[in-house]
C-alpha cells in the first residue's frame, strides 16, 4: 500500500550536479525542498578517501560507484529491425548512482557549446544550403542563444573553479585562449592546468601548421579555490585518478566538493537516499503533476506530494521516467510522431596514436583534463563546403591517466599475450601518445529511446530501449577528423603512426563516452520538443528536466559545462517568473 | 581472513555443485540497515539535513589477500590456471610473469566475490542463442561457471587429443598452440566454447598482473615495475614540473612500504 507523506514545496528526482543545484537555490529562495536519490550518500571524507580511493580494479574495473545494471539498464540495437537486449555491463557509457551522480566520477573536462552549436540548422542552411543536410536528420536550433546562456555559463563556472585561459573576453580576442569560443564577460576563475611534455609538443606542432591550440578547461582545479557558495578545494596534484573516481583530494569539481556543504546547511532542505523514484505522479486530467512515488531501501513504497517536480537523474533516466509516467507523447519511429525519446544522440570518438623513440611522456602524470585542445575542426570553425558533412570535433593531445589494467597501449599488430607482449608493453608505455577527434553528432529519426517491449527491472517495470547507430554523416566527419589528428600526430615528432577510424556498428562493449544526449529534447515548437525554452514540461508545466536529455542533437564537446549552464537558465526563470506565477512560462 | 571463515568459503564453493549465488552483502549495506531513521513522517529512508551524514571509516577499505590455499579452485584446477597464466605472461628476462605474481590466487579470490557471480549485473532472461556482436555480454554463465565448466572442457579435450595428458603436462609449444586456438575459437571443447574459457582467464590474468598487490596478484609490483606505473603515489607535480624526465622512485601500493620514504 502505498502511503502518502506531508506536501513539500518542491521534489528533486536525483542529487548529482543538477540536482544539487536546483535544491540549493531553491532552498535559498524559502521552498520546502526534498530530493530523493536511489543510490546512497557520497562525500569525499567518508568514500573517496585516499587510503582507498586510488584503486584501479575496485572502480575502475568493477565498477563499485556506477549504478549497478540489476539496479537499471537499458536495452539496446543498432536498428529497429534488431531485437533489442540489455546491457548487463556497462561498457561505452558509465551512469552513476548515489548523490553526486555521474558529477563525482567524470572527468572534468568542461566546455562552452559554440556560438553557431546553439542555431545549428539555420546556421547551416543559411551557409551552404539545405542540401548540406544529411538525410534521416532531425536536426534543430535549440530554444536559447549562446549569449542568453553566457550568463549562466560563467555562474556555473565559478561554481565549479573550472581552471582556464579565455579565448575571447567581450568580443576582444585573448592570447593563449581558444579565439573560436563564443564571447564572455570574464576569464576562468582559476589559471589553466600545467601541461606535459606531449603537450607541449602538440601545442608546438598546431601552432606551426596554423592551428589554434590551448590548454582544455578543467574542473581539475589548478590551484586553491573557494567558489561563491563558500565551498573550498585543493590544487590538482595530477594523481590521474579522476574518471571512474572520486577525487579524494577535493581537487575535483563535483556537487560534493562545490555545493552539497553549503545544501546540507539548508534548514528546509532534505535528502532521502536509497529511495528510487517508481513514477511522477499525475492528477485526473493528467495536466499537473502532483508529486512523485518512490519505494525505499525496506521496499516500502511511498508518495511524496509536491507543488513543483524537478527531473534532475541523469539524462537517460529523466526519458525513462517522463515515459513510465506518461509525460509528454512517446516518440513513434514509424510515424515520427510524439517526442519523448525523440532525438537520441551520442558522441563520435576518432583520431591518431603516435609512437615515439627515446621520449617520458610519464602517463601516469595526468588529470582527467589536462590536455591542450584546438577548435579549428570544430562546429562550422571551417568551411563545410568541400567536405558534405554537418559537425565537426575538438582535437585534443591529453594524458587522463595510466593506470596499467587499462591503460597499456601496444602498436597494432602486437600479440596479446607472451613474451613478445610483454616487451611491447614495456617499450610503449613511456612513448605514446594520443591525438583525439571528440566529434558531434546530429539527430536522427532512426536513433531513438522508447520503453522495451520484453525486459524488467527488479521493481517489474519496462527497461528503456535504445535504438541508436553512427550515420554516414558521422562516419564521414569522424573519419575526416582522424586524418587531421593523424597529420598533427606525424608534426609532433613521431615515429610511426596509426589512424584510428571511427567504428561501426556501434558497440556496447568498449567504453566511448558517457555522453548520452537527447529524449527530452528542449525547443520552440511542441511537436518537436518537450520542454520549452526554460526546460519545462509543455504538457505538465509543474515538471522542469535538467541534464543533456534537453540537447536536440549533441555538440562536438563534453556536455557538464552546458548541462550546469542550462540549470542556471533553468532556474533563474523558475526564480524570477514560475514561483511569482506558477503555469506554462511559454504559450503554445 | 580468518581460518574459519576460510573453511566456510571453500565449503560455500566447493565443487562440483555451482556455488549458490554471493550474498553481496556488504558492509555498507548492513551499515545502511542499521542506520535507517525514522522521520517524523514514518517513512524508512536514511534521511540527511542539516549536517553531513559521517559515518567514521565509512570508505571501508579492502581486506587485503592473504595468499595460501585455494577458496574456489580445486587443486587440480589452480594448477591449470597457474600453467595458463604462465603462458600468457611468462616469467622471462624482463621480470617475473603472472605465476609468480599470484595470479591465480587473484582469480580465486575474485571469483569467490561478488564479481564471481556477476552479483551487480542485470542477469534476467531471456538469453537469445544469438546476440549482436554488438550487443556484448548475453551469457547467463557467471565467471564461477565459465570457469569450472571450461576448466572441465578443456580437462576433458586434453585427454582425448594428447595421449591422455593434461594441460599441465603439455610442453610449452603445445600449451601455447592451445591456446591461441581457443583464442580465436579454433578448438571446439565438448559442450563448452573454448574461446569464453580464453577470454576469462586473459582477462583477469591481466587485472591480476597490473591490480594493486592487496588483492592477492602483482606481488611486489613486478607488473607495474615492468612498464614504470608508480602505484599510488599521489602526488605527481614534481614530474609535471620537470617533461620528459625519467620517472626513478619505485612504485607504492595501497597497503603502503617503507618505499613510501624513498626519493
Amino acid at each position: 500500500m502505498t502511503r502518502r507523506l506531508p506536501r513539500k514545496d518542491a521534489v528533486i528526482v536525483g542529487l548529482g550536479w543538477t540536482g544539487s543545484i536546483m535544491a540549493l537555490e531553491l532552498a535559498r529562495s524559502g521552498l520546502d525542498v526534498v530530493a530523493i536519490e536511489r543510490g546512497p550518500w557520497r562525500d569525499t571524507a567518508t568514500d573517496f578517501n585516499i587510503g582507498t580511493a586510488p584503486d584501479e580494479l575496485r572502480y575502475a574495473v568493477r565498477h563499485d560507484i556506477f549504478l549497478r545494471t540489476r539496479q537499471e539498464t537499458l536495452t539496446m540495437r543498432n536498428n529497429s529491425s534488431q531485437t533489442a537486449l540489455p546491457i548487463r555491463r556497462w561498457g561505452s557509457f558509465l551512469p552513476g548512482n548515489g548523490v553526486g551522480g555521474a558529477g563525482s566520477h567524470w572527468n572534468g573536462q568542461t566546455w562552452r557549446f559554440l556560438p553557431d552549436d546553439f542555431r545549428l540548422r539555420s546556421h547551416m542552411v543559411e551557409r551552404y544550403g539545405e542540401g548540406i543536410m544529411p538525410e534521416g536528420h532531425q536536426i534543430q536550433d535549440w530554444p536559447m542563444s549562446y549569449d542568453e546562456l553566457e550568463p549562466f555559463y560563467d555562474k556555473f563556472e565559478y561554481v565549479a573553479g573550472i581552471s582556464g585561459k579565455a579565448g575571447n573576453i567581450k568580443g576582444q580576442v585573448q592570447p593563449g585562449g581558444n579565439p573560436f569560443e563564443g564571447a564572455r564577460e570574464r576569464d576562468y576563475p582559476t589559471p589553466p592546468m600545467k601541461q606535459g611534455y606531449s603537450q607541449e609538443l602538440f601545442t608546438k606542432a598546431a601552432k606551426e601548421m596554423g592551428l589554434h591550440p590551448f590548454p582544455r578547461p578543467s574542473a581539475n582545479l589548478s590551484a586553491a579555490y573557494t567558489n561563491p557558495y563558500g565551498c573550498s578545494m585543493a590544487p590538482c596534484t595530477y594523481c590521474g585518478f579522476c574518471e571512474r573516481f572520486g577525487c579524494s583530494n577535493y581537487s575535483k569539481s563535483s556537487p560534493q566538493t562545490c555545493v552539497l556543504p553549503a545544501l546540507v546547511r539548508e534548514p528546509n532542505f532534505e535528502a532521502r537516499t536509497e529511495c528510487e523514484v517508481t513514477k511522477v505522479q499525475l492528477s485526473r486530467d493528467g495536466k499537473t503533476a502532483t508529486g512523485v512515488v518512490y519505494v525505499d531501501a525496506n521496499g516500502e513504497e511511498w508518495e511524496q506530494p509536491a507543488d513543483l517536480v524537478l527531473l534532475c537523474a541523469y539524462g537517460l533516466f529523466n526519458v525513462r521516467l517522463m515515459l513510465l509516467s506518461g509525460i509528454g507523447k512517446p516518440y513513434d519511429a514509424s510515424t515520427g510522431e510524439g517526442v519523448v525519446g525523440r532525438n537520441y544522440a551520442y558522441q563520435t570518438g576518432s583520431g591518431a596514436t603516435a609512437f615515439f623513440d627515446n621520449v617520458n611522456f610519464n602517463p601516469f602524470a595526468a588529470a582527467g583534463s589536462l590536455g591542450a585542445a584546438l577548435d579549428d575542426y570544430n562546429s562550422d570553425n571551417f568551411d563545410h563546403g568541400p567536405h558534405g558533412f554537418v559537425g565537426g570535433a575538438s582535437i585534443t593531445n591529453a594524458y587522463t591517466n595510466g593506470r596499467p589494467i587499462q591503460y597499456r597501449p601496444t602498436p597494432r599488430g602486437t600479440p596479446n599475450w607472451g613474451s613478445a607482449w610483454k616487451k611491447a608493453v614495456r617499450e610503449t608505455y613511456q612513448r605514446v601518445t594520443n591525438v583525439g577527434a571528440q566529434g558531434s553528432v546530429m539527430s536522427y529519426r532512426a536513433n531513438y529511446l522508447d520503453l522495451d517491449p520484453t525486459y524488467k527491472d527488479q521493481l517489474g517495470r519496462p527497461l528503456m530501449r535504445m535504438t541508436f547507430d553512427f550515420q554516414p554523416n558521422e562516419i564521414k566527419m569522424a573519419n575526416w577528423m582522424a586524418e587531421r589528428c593523424e597529420a598533427i600526430a606525424k608534426a609532433m615528432g613521431a615515429k610511426t603512426t596509426q589512424i584510428n577510424r571511427l567504428n561501426t556498428p556501434w558497440n556496447v562493449v568498449p567504453y566511448q563516452s558517457t555522453h548520452n544526449t537527447g529524449g527530452t529534447v528542449a525547443g520552440t515548437d511542441p511537436k518537436t520538443s518537450v520542454l520549452n525554452r526554460y526546460l519545462q514540461s509543455w504538457d505538465v508545466p509543474n515538471v522542469f528536466v535538467m541534464g543533456a536529455s534537453t540537447f536536440p542533437q549533441n555538440a562536438g564537446y563534453n556536455p557538464t559545462g552546458t548541462v550546469g549552464a542550462l540549470t542556471y537558465w533553468a532556474l533563474d526563470a523558475i526564480q524570477k517568473k514560475y514561483l511569482k506565477s506558477p503555469g506554462a512560462l511559454v504559450q503554445q | 581472513m580468518h581460518t574459519d571463515d576460510r573453511s566456510a568459503m571453500r565449503a560455500k564453493f566447493a565443487p562440483p555443485t555451482e556455488a549458490p549465488r554471493h550474498s553481496g552483502v556488504s558492509r555498507r549495506s548492513l551499515l545502511a540497515t542499521a542506520a535507517l531513521l525514522i522521520t517524523t513522517s514514518g517513512a524508512t529512508a536514511k534521511v540527511v539535513t542539516k549536517v553531513l551524514p559521517w559515518r567514521p571509516n565509512e570508505a571501508y577499505p579492502v581486506t587485503p589477500v592473504v595468499p595460501g590455499g585455494w577458496l574456489f579452485f580445486t587443486a587440480d584446477e589452480a594448477a591449470v590456471v597457474d600453467a595458463i597464466v604462465d603462458r600468457l605472461i611468462p616469467a622471462d628476462e624482463l621480470g617475473p610473469g603472472a605465476k609468480e605474481s599470484g595470479v591465480t590466487t587473484f582469480i580465486d579470490r575474485q571469483l569467490t566475490g561478488p564479481y564471481g557471480g556477476h552479483d551487480w549485473l542485470y542477469m534476467t532472461g531471456p538469453f537469445p542463442a544469438n546476440p549482436l556482436p554488438t550487443q556484448g555480454l548475453q551469457s547467463p554463465l557467471t565467471p564461477r561457471q565459465q570457469y569450472r565448466q571450461g576448466l572441465a572442457a578443456l580437462a576433458a579435450y586434453c585427454k582425448a587429443n594428447f595421449g591422455g595428458r593434461g594441460f599441465v603436462d603439455l610442453s610449452a609449444d603445445e600449451k601455447d598452440k592451445l591456446l591461441a586456438g581457443m583464442e580465436k575459437g579454433d578448438i571446439k571443447f565438448e559442450g563448452f566454447a573454448s574461446r569464453m574459457l580464453f577470454n576469462a582467464v586473459h582477462a583477469n590474468t591481466m587485472e591480476g598482473f597490473f591490480a594493486d598487490p592487496i588483492y592477492g596478484g602483482n606481488k611486489d609490483m613486478a607488473g607495474w615495475k615492468l612498464i614504470g606505473f608508480p602505484g599510488v603515489r599521489y602526488d605527481f607535480r614534481d614530474v609535471i614540473d620537470n617533461p620528459n624526465k625519467p620517472y626513478t622512485l619505485p612504485p607504492v601500493s595501497l597497503q603502503g612500504q617503507p618505499a613510501w620514504g624513498v626519493r
